[in-house]
């Protein structure tokens, strides 16, 4: 495929994950970061974030999954996982860390299990679509185009 | 504690406009840590990052069991931008800390946090720090910052 089509496919790409509520305004600011001295920025920060995300997933899933739930734990983790996908402008994953943190006030196992689910949902999804986004991006760069950005 | 950014060369006593300012930024995030690092950067900030209210004071030579000498580190701060929530030492009682220092007691502290309460954003002003940054931050907050570093 061509470089242009290549462009415009990434552009539309980007587009569709901001229409979806996927990303948010976050996600560009870390794009107007990116420079030449500093070409695989957000690469490197998304990935941060997926390392980082996997182990509080894990984390979770042991803390709701106790005998005895301590929801101050839980909800220390959430709002950890809550900063970081705000930081990289992953909006669902966010909101569905949002929707846990008010299960942990109610001190709601059930919900929270329920919640904890949705967010597992809402991070593989944004993961895939992200990699696939950078792959586009790959491609791009291999063909000899540059990456272009949203306005 | 990662240290990423390199000592400044010594001035004389009359500060530098050459020298581009230090920040130390404070945060147990690391995908915040690497965020705010480019940002500041961008703006033509040298930085140094720490990864809790301890490894910050340890690098200003300020925690308790160190001597209360100049480091030479922490002398050459020009700012230090912390998180709010963050485990052992909260932002709070990491801006306490260098407020009660002799040495660090003028270095602004700007807070960080994601979270907008006016309770604490008033605890942090009535402490002394020079300004609360809601996060996520933009590439206009450190804008807004360096307008403040400037007056330093």
């Amino acid at each position: 495929m061509e470089v242009g089509q290549l462009q415009r496919r990434f552009l539309e790409y980007t587009a569709s994950l901001f229409n979806q509520g996927l990303l948010d305004g976050q996600f560009q600011q870390l794009q107007q970061l990116q420079d030449e001295s500093n070409p695989d920025f957000v690469v490197e920060v998304v990935s941060l974030f997926f390392e980082d995300s996997e182990k509080l997933l894990h984390d979770l899933t042991i803390a709701i999954g106790q005998q005895t739930v301590d929801f101050k734990k839980v909800d220390a983790y959430v709002h950890q996982f809550k900063g970081s996908s705000s930081s990289i402008g992953a909006q669902r994953v966010r909101n569905a860390c949002i929707a846990i943190r008010s299960f942990c006030e109610e001190q709601n196992v059930e919900a929270c299990m329920r919640c904890l689910l949705q967010l597992k949902q809402e991070y593989s999804l944004v993961k895939d679509k992200l990699q696939d986004l950078f792959r586009l991006e790959q491609q791009i760069v291999e063909a000899g185009g540059a990456v272009p950005m949203l306005e | 504690m990662d240290v990423s950014a390199s000592f400044s060369v010594s001035t004389d006593g009359n500060g530098s406009k050459q020298e581009p300012p230090h920040v130390l930024a404070v945060d147990d995030s690391l995908v915040d840590r690497k965020i705010v690092e480019k940002l500041l950067k961008t703006f033509s900030c040298k930085v140094t990052t720490a990864e809790s209210g301890m490894r910050a004071l340890e690098y200003l030579g300020l925690r308790d069991d160190q001597e209360n000498t100049l480091s030479s580190n922490g002398s050459k701060v020009n700012m230090i931008i912390t998180d709010y929530c963050m485990p052992g030492m909260t932002g709070y009682e990491l801006l306490k800390k260098v407020k009660e220092s002799s040495l660090f007691k003028e270095v602004p502290v700007v807070i960080m946090s994601s979270e907008n309460i006016p309770t604490r954003i008033n605890k942090c002003l009535e402490e002394g720090a020079e300004m609360f940054m809601l996060k996520p931050l933009k590439q206009s907050d450190m804008k807004k910052l360096r307008g403040q570093l400037l007056k330093c």
